[in-house]
């Protein structure tokens, strides 16, 4: 690891702790920058080697009132020297900017753990806000944590006297130097952040000069000042090797678009309406321009995926971007592209609900939305990445999906998996396989409903090629020709024909792995962003010799072929979700099998914890 | 499943006789699929069809480049009746269905059939959109001023107090008036024309054709069924040159059999002059200017009525502006430009990057 030469500084002086695994909680008012300490924090730690997992936890109000408890915006990472998959249950240390943060975020740091405060917010219109009577600070509450008492403000203020800018924005610095003490703490390098806010203030060397003091400072302090006795250190951890990045799902999600577009040999076009938590996603790819992409904001979310089946229907890969709500609205269309045989891919960020619900926090309770959210029978594919970095696979796999079958099809991604990040092992794009789509351009017995008989696509004829102008919409079609039909004996052919198309999809899915033992008392089946922790609940219980295994679906529908002789190996089958029990209900209905649900809608992640003690209650 | 192929009639394709290499004029007759229309025998969607099939072959643009899209409503059955590239949408969402196919292929040419239902009414926003953003897109509205499709209740554009299926003791809901919402969605081309007037609606849907950018035409539209005679009090023959405005660029606006009524600005409000009464010449009839850049006197031109106006019909507004296909495939030249074309190993190896090394060391 570089160390960090300050002048004059023996970095040994103090007692060096030896860590395999630390999570941390960063937590102040949503105008504290909290999500910015939080992610420089998780960059360096991937840079100098840790496994990392993150969890950005903010409210939906952009500037709720300052010091209120609405108001307070936090960010967890994990950082260890083994293989981790969650953002961690508890933190070990948290960060408290003032008495708000402190509050809402107290009960879950653990007993015993690290508590840093800045005694500057705990004035008495904090304290009154937040609900304290009296400051926590000095009544004793706090004794069973190690406390540490650190006027931020002011040593932040002190620090940027000279700075040429005014008082306010060099309070805003207090991040930085938050930032700057828990890097002291846990032994990491303040280069990638140096380097950081070179480039992102370059055009203002003011705050730029404010932010780089202010992070040397907090450091200093924390090092100089003996307030801790011991500092922290978490060796790299054992990486795959290659080279990495830090990723978010939801820039995962954008580029593993762009992906898919570029290996489909077309165009992407990204119609969307803004709404938590799937704006970044619009954000991203409006960036990419060069690549062709279109990305239009459209007046309603109605629009947004009308867009999108306009564009697919002249040869583009159309795509929409959405979260649960924007969803509802969208069905009518969806079911104009399941009737017209387009590809479209429907990403759904899901958020707590119902209605407008929880903005910004994660669930997981759109599924049967997705599969049954429209009029009438109305088959869709889905497909659900598993971890922020496999948005990028699982995009690509949706753009396959939605070409070779000519279907809309759903990317169920979630709040949790699009903010959270890790580091994703990049691919050689030479690795990638492309799967050019082609046109039909041979007007000679040209049908619009003509099948291919493996996937029962209909070609894709699209306007600007001669002789094969053809008229398609939402009424009935006639099998094969895809002239207006009412007839009763072609209605439930086609019908029939819909649902069948997207159940021979599983032929182009892979099957679905177990972890651990093949067979056995307990599988854990889980799907989308609750992999993490189920994993990781199955390890730590085997390592202590349970016969407990996993199984994760990132494909929905269809199911992969072999899931029904996967389940039918164990003895019980528990099904985790973020909803109250909808794969629980598929699977049920589906195989037959008393599957057992294990639900939880709180707006979070699952905890390994909880996990463990559900599946120790049938072992 | 059943075997279903041999049940099969009539080819909603293409039997392969276009593909010759030398651009052939095309007929009216090449536009006109092999589908049954299905109007009602007298619906004014007869004359309107027509006359979309009779401009087609003057556009010289290939079939092949031709797109009609439509939402629902009786209207909207249009696009399975063009030997065109067609699709028929959703109820009021022709609008957005349309801006995705011109934004992704600038080269075609993009109709949207619709009427005051799908348009005014349910797709109320798409219709401001689409205006708004200066798409190239034909936009022809129907507007009988009745649900013909849903048998006859009351549309946005319903006459007030007028009795129906859903409004047995007169309609209560206040009219839009179509123009206006144009008007006041930015929009580059208005006009407005009618079903019985073949020569004047052809005219209008050419120049429509020609404009670039979003282009609006109201055209009042007989549904013989439910609203039958709607707009006779003023278009039938006998009376049409009295209560009738034909729009003309440059032109006074007068009408009448002798051409001696005229409109004349009395401060913001239109009055109906006659010339040669109280001084009244020729000189003080407003003169119709369809390029004026601010849309004040198109707009209260569109909102004169019958009785008591002359209700116009013609090119209210036509003005050139920057269209959003076009702004969009330049931002996508310039990006190329600035940043080259996209190359996705370096957008996947883009951000801060470290290389873990094959003895786990970070590099």
């Amino acid at each position: 690891m570089s160390a960090i030469t300050l002048e004059g500084e023996d970095l040994q002086q103090r007692h060096l702790e030896e860590l395999e695994t630390v999570t941390i909680r960063f937590a102040g008012d949503s105008g504290d920058g909290m999500q910015l300490t939080g992610t420089q924090f998780t960059a360096t730690s991937a840079i100098i080697g840790n496994d990392i997992s993150t969890l950005p936890d903010f409210p939906a109000e952009i500037r709720a009132p300052a010091g209120s408890l609405p108001g307070v915006s936090g960010y967890q990472l994990n950082f260890s020297s083994r293989d981790i998959r969650t953002p961690g249950d508890e933190p070990d240390v948290l960060v408290a900017m003032n008495p708000a943060a402190l509050k809402t975020n107290l009960p879950d740091l653990i007993p015993g753990g690290i508590l840093v405060v800045n005694t500057d917010a705990f004035v008495e219109g904090n304290l009154k806000k937040a609900g304290y009577p009296a400051s926590p600070l000095d009544d004793g509450s706090l004794s069973g944590y190690r406390l540490f008492k650190v006027p931020i403000t002011t040593l932040t203020l002190r620090a940027l006297e000279g700075v040429k800018i005014p008082h306010k924005q060099q309070e805003r610095s207090k991040n930085f130097f938050a930032l700057g003490l828990m890097y002291w703490l846990y032994d990491r390098p303040l280069d990638p952040t140096l380097r950081w806010i070179e480039d992102k203030f370059s055009k203002t060397p003011d705050l730029a000069e404010a932010n780089r003091l202010a992070l040397r400072a907090g450091y200093n302090y924390a090092d100089t000042t003996e307030i801790f006795t011991v500092h922290y250190h978490v060796g790299k951890a054992k990486i795959k090797p290659g080279k990495y990045r830090n990723i978010t799902g939801n820039e995962a999600t954008a580029i593993g678009f762009v992906a898919g577009a570029e290996l489909s040999g077309r165009p992407l076009f990204y119609g969307s309406y803004p709404i938590t938590p799937a704006s970044d996603i619009l954000h991203e790819l409006s960036r990419h321009k060069n690549f062709g992409v279109k990305t239009f904001q459209a007046e309603d979310e109605i629009a947004a995926i009308g867009a999108a089946i306009g564009a697919a229907f002249t040869g583009h890969i159309g795509l929409t971007g959405t979260s649960g709500p924007g969803i509802a609205l969208k069905s009518e269309f969806i079911g104009l592209a399941v009737m017209t045989e387009l590809p479209i891919v429907i990403i759904d960020v899901q958020r707590g609900g119902p209605s407008t619900g929880l903005p910004t926090k994660t669930e997981q309770a759109d599924l049967l939305q997705a599969m049954f959210g429209r009029n009438s029978e109305c088959p869709a594919a889905i497909v659900a990445p598993a971890t922020p970095s496999d948005c990028f696979q699982m995009a690509v796999e949706a753009v396959r999906l939605a070409t070779k079958y000519m279907t809309p099809v759903f990317y169920l991604s979630d709040g949790y998996l699009g903010n959270g990040s890790e580091p994703w092992a990049i691919p050689a794009v030479e690795d990638l396989p492309r799967f050019d789509v082609e046109f039909r351009t041979d007007a000679e017995g040209f049908y619009p409903y003509l099948r291919d008989e493996r996937t029962l696509s209909r070609p894709w004829a699209i306007p600007g090629t001669p002789g094969l102008e053809h008229r398609i919409g939402g009424i009935e079609k006639q099998h094969i020709t895809g002239n207006v039909s009412y007839d009763p004996e072609n209605h439930d052919f086609m019908v029939r024909l819909r649902a069948e198309k997207i159940q021979r999809m599983a032929q182009d899915i892979p099957p679905i792995d177990v972890y651990g033992d093949q067979e056995g008392k307990v599988l854990l089946l889980g799907w989308g962003s609750t992999y993490g922790a189920i994993t990781t609940a199955v390890e730590k219980m085997r390592e202590k010799g349970a016969s407990v295994s996993s199984a994760h679906l990132r494909y929905l529908n269809p199911f992969p072929k072999n899931l029904g002789d996967v389940l039918g190996r164990f003895e019980t089958v528990i099904i985790p979700e973020l909803n109250l029990g909808q794969l629980a209900m598929l699977v049920r209905a589906r195989f037959l099998i008393d599957a057992v649900s294990f639900s939880k809608v709180k707006g979070k992640p699952f905890q390994v914890t909880e996990l463990i003690r559900k599946v120790n209650e049938y072992l | 499943m059943a075997d279903l192929e041999k049940e099969t009639n009539g080819t909603n394709g293409t039997n392969g006789a276009h593909t010759t290499d030398a651009p052939v004029k095309l007929t009216r007759q090449d536009f006109v699929s092999d589908q049954e229309v299905r109007w009602c025998p007298g619906c004014g969607d007869y004359s309107i069809l027509a006359q979309v099939q009779r401009v087609m072959p003057e556009l010289n643009i290939p079939k092949e480049k031709i797109v009609f899209v439509s939402g629902i409503g009786c209207s909207s059955r249009f696009p399975y009746y063009m030997d065109t590239y067609g699709f028929h949408g959703i109820h009021g969402r022709a609008p957005a269905l349309a801006t995705g196919i011109k934004a992704a292929n600038p080269e075609l040419s993009v109709w949207v059939i619709t009427g005051d239902g799908d348009a005014l009414s349910i797709g109320g926003n798409h219709f401001i959109h689409a205006i708004r953003r200066n798409l190239d897109l034909k936009i022809i509205l129907f507007n009988n001023r009745i649900y013909g499709l849903t048998k006859g209740q009351y549309s946005p554009t319903s006459e007030l107090g007028k009795k129906n299926k859903s409004a047995p003791m007169g309609v209560i809901d206040y009219p839009i008036n179509p123009l206006s919402m144009a008007f006041a969605s930015e929009a580059t081309f208005v006009a407005r024309s009618i079903d019985t007037d073949p020569k004047h609606l052809t005219m209008i849907i050419e120049r429509l054709a020609r404009h670039k950018g979003s282009a609006f035409v109201e055209v009042f539209q007989n549904c013989n069924i439910f609203n039958d005679g709607v707009f006779k009090p003023f278009s039938e023959r006998v009376v049409r040159d009295e209560r009738m405005l034909y729009l003309e660029h440059g032109k006074p606006l007068l009408f009448g059999k002798n051409k001696d009524k005229g409109i004349r600005l009395n401060g913001l409000h239109p009055e109906v002059v006659q010339i040669g009464e109280s001084g009244v010449g020729t000189d003080d009839i407003l003169v119709h200017n369809e390029s004026d850049p601010e849309p004040n006197l198109s707009y209260v031109l569109g909102r004169m009525q019958y009785p008591d106006y002359p209700v116009p019909v013609g090119v209210f507004r036509a003005v050139e502006k920057p269209t959003y296909e076009d702004m969009l495939e330049d931002q996508i030249k310039r990006a190329v430009a600035e940043r080259g074309p996209g190359n996705l190993s370096k957008l996947i190896n883009s951000g801060e990057t470290w290389v873990i090394n094959a003895e786990g060391e970070t590099v």
